[in-house]
């Protein structure tokens, strides 16, 4: 076997990139504060909206590369070993933008900014039937304990899988590779049971659900999974693809890349799915407080949005995504990608900014000026993440699965 | 119908069978079919055989199905027999989206189906010659056509060479024609006959 390139080197112009986009990010970051934060209660509102809803989504985004890498584990699934390392280092922000969206969450709650969250105004609550019964969830206590456990385990449990996956970097591991597959199981299982008890329930409906606070949905959580996860795909799809462009990953070829492109194509229908499920039942049953979630979504200012968003996340992925061809093509996938997260960040949009700024859509240089900060940050840690270990656990016992795996 | 002269040569491993096609290729030879007891990953392009286009059938039959639900629906609930029901509005697009779902599915997989069986000539009464009863066992029987130009001999040679472990000429109809798989004569117990 010729050698391969497995060790990942940052090209500068990646590095000025990422830094550039950091700074623009920064510079709307500061701008939007010095106008937006200090400004009326709806202005405010709008500015810490916008963060809200970038850094849940990309931690969500980024969370979901763990527990691609947690099922497949689960599974024995061997197949995403060529291109392992990626989904690893792009889980390896979990605990920066976990960080950030702790701090803001804390910081909404503490400060008591319940135009963000309505159930923090005591005396509202008191008044309020719906709300009294939901106190025992929605509470200030309840509220900081399970986020800061949701992130600390996401961190801890997603930490403890990447040093395992460090050990097959050692020849050490072929001698005792039963063991390690199943202390691999262990430490995966763990891991998804948690990732249900948060994103699989609780997660979505304590921090973005709870916005509408008499709102209520049992399939949002789901929802909110099957955008993180079809994003997560399209992220780890990018950049196998940077990286394949670059000439690294040798082992990873068109069969790995048709694979994720059907993760990204299978669970795009599943979105759709669940859209229309919670679409489809509130519309039939007609009830007024359960309406209200699509009242201005559908019927006001945030129509074109709300269309939008199922055409770049069902339709295109639907039509584009569905040939064989079009999976194992570097271009379209690139394209599909960039389509898939993009439009699943505006999904991210209208879920929290059409609850709090139901008058009009405020999307516009904030919006892309913290995206880009968030982009720069992930593009900035996730290379340097790549480049700290080789891109290939050389002594993983299904390594040679992957690389002969073909579709 | 005609009948047509072939060579045949069984395989008892995926190993050997692989490069034996494609040495039987590179040389020349035409392979009418090989047939295997179980899918063979791959051996369709070590074959040579062009992508079915099935998938494209299918998506024809699924756009078929999404058209014939959505068309036949809001004609009958929006001008044939307009119903109010729950006061939504007559055309109620999102409560027929489960049935336009359903519909793409049922045809496309009927659909498929039945091409499918079309493609590889499968109905009842429907009867093709059967190489080796063991090909549905243990055995993966390659069937090589012989032209008027093909040295029977070589060819046998040549199969034995490349790993066959049973090499017999048969002269059969090569297409199908009407009959039945009665209890008299079934495919598994058919006699080969040698030319």
């Amino acid at each position: 076997m010729s050698a391969i390139k497995e060790q990942f080197e940052i090209p500068s112009k990646m590095k000025t990139w990422s830094l550039a986009l950091i700074a623009i990010g920064v510079l709307a970051l500061i701008f939007g504060f010095v106008t937006k934060a200090r400004g009326t209660e709806e202005e405010q509102a709008v500015f810490i909206g916008t963060l809200m809803y970038n850094t849940i989504f990309w931690t969500l985004v980024c969370n979901a590369s763990m527990f691609f890498i947690c099922a497949t584990t689960l599974a024995m699934g061997g197949w995403p070993l060529a291109f392992r390392r990626v989904p690893e280092a792009i889980s390896a922000m979990v605990p920066i933008f976990g960080t950030i969206t702790a701090a803001i969450l804390l910081y909404v709650v503490f400060a008591d900014k319940h135009y963000i969250y309505h159930w923090l105004d005591t005396k509202a609550v008191a008044a309020d039937e719906v709300l009294k019964g939901k106190s025992g969830f929605l509470n200030v206590k309840f509220f900081t304990i399970w986020t800061l456990l949701t992130i600390g385990l996401w961190s801890l449990l997603g930490w403890r899988m990447r040093q395992l996956s460090l050990e097959a970097d050692d020849a050490t591991v072929k001698e005792n590779g039963s063991s390690y597959i199943w202390r691999n199981t262990v430490s995966a299982a763990l891991f998804i049971i948690w990732f249900a008890l948060t994103v699989g329930s609780t997660v979505p409906w304590l921090w973005l659900m709870s916005i509408d606070a008499h709102w209520y949905s049992t399939m949002y959580s789901w929802y909110t999974f099957a955008s993180s996860f079809v994003s997560g795909m399209s992220l780890i799809a990018l950049w196998v693809i940077y990286l394949k462009n670059k000439g690294y990953l040798e082992y990873a070829s068109n069969e790995h890349l048709h694979d994720i492109g059907k993760f990204m194509f299978a669970f795009s229908i599943f979105w759709t799915y669940l859209w229309f499920s919670q679409y489809m039942l509130i519309w039939y049953s007609n009830q007024p407080e359960e309406t209200i979630y699509f009242k201005h979504r559908v019927q006001g200012p945030y129509k074109g949005i709300f269309f939008l968003n199922l055409i770049i996340n069902f339709i295109c992925p639907l039509l584009i995504l569905m040939k064989r061809s079009a999976k194992r093509n570097y271009t379209l996938m690139t394209f599909m990608a960039v389509l898939i997260l993009f439009g699943h960040w505006l999904d991210f949009y209208q879920m929290v900014m059409g609850s709090i700024s139901k008058a009009e859509v405020t999307l516009g240089w904030l919006d892309f000026g913290i995206l880009s900060l968030f982009i720069g940050l992930m593009i900035y840690f996730v290379s340097r993440s790549l480049a700290s270990k080789p891109l290939v656990s050389k002594y993983h016992p299904f390594l040679k699965e992957s690389i002969i795996h073909h579709t | 119908m005609a009948k047509k002269k072939f060579v045949v040569g069984c395989f008892d491993d995926e190993a050997a069978l692989f490069p034996a096609v494609k040495k039987v290729r590179t040389v020349g030879y035409k392979i009418h079919d090989v047939y295997t007891p179980f899918a063979v990953h791959g051996l369709d392009h070590a074959m040579g055989l062009r992508e079915t286009s099935l998938h494209t059938a299918g998506f024809i039959y699924g756009i078929t199905g999404t058209t014939t639900a959505l068309s036949c629906i809001s004609w009958i609930l929006t001008s044939d027999w307009p119903l109010n029901i729950g006061g939504k509005p007559h055309f109620a697009l999102p409560a027929w989206i489960p049935i336009t779902f359903e519909l793409t599915v049922l045809f496309a997989a009927v659909g498929m189906v039945l091409t499918f069986c079309y493609l590889c000539q499968l109905a009842p009464f429907v009867k093709k010659h059967h190489f080796h009863p063991r090909a549905t066992d243990d055995l993966f029987v390659m069937v090589i056509e012989c032209t008027s130009k093909t040295n029977v001999d070589d060819l046998k040679g040549f199969l034995s060479n490349n790993g066959a472990v049973e090499v017999d000429v048969q002269v059969a109809e090569d297409g199908w024609w009407l009959g039945r798989y009665d209890k008299e004569e079934m495919p598994f117990e058919q006699k080969i006959v040698a030319a």
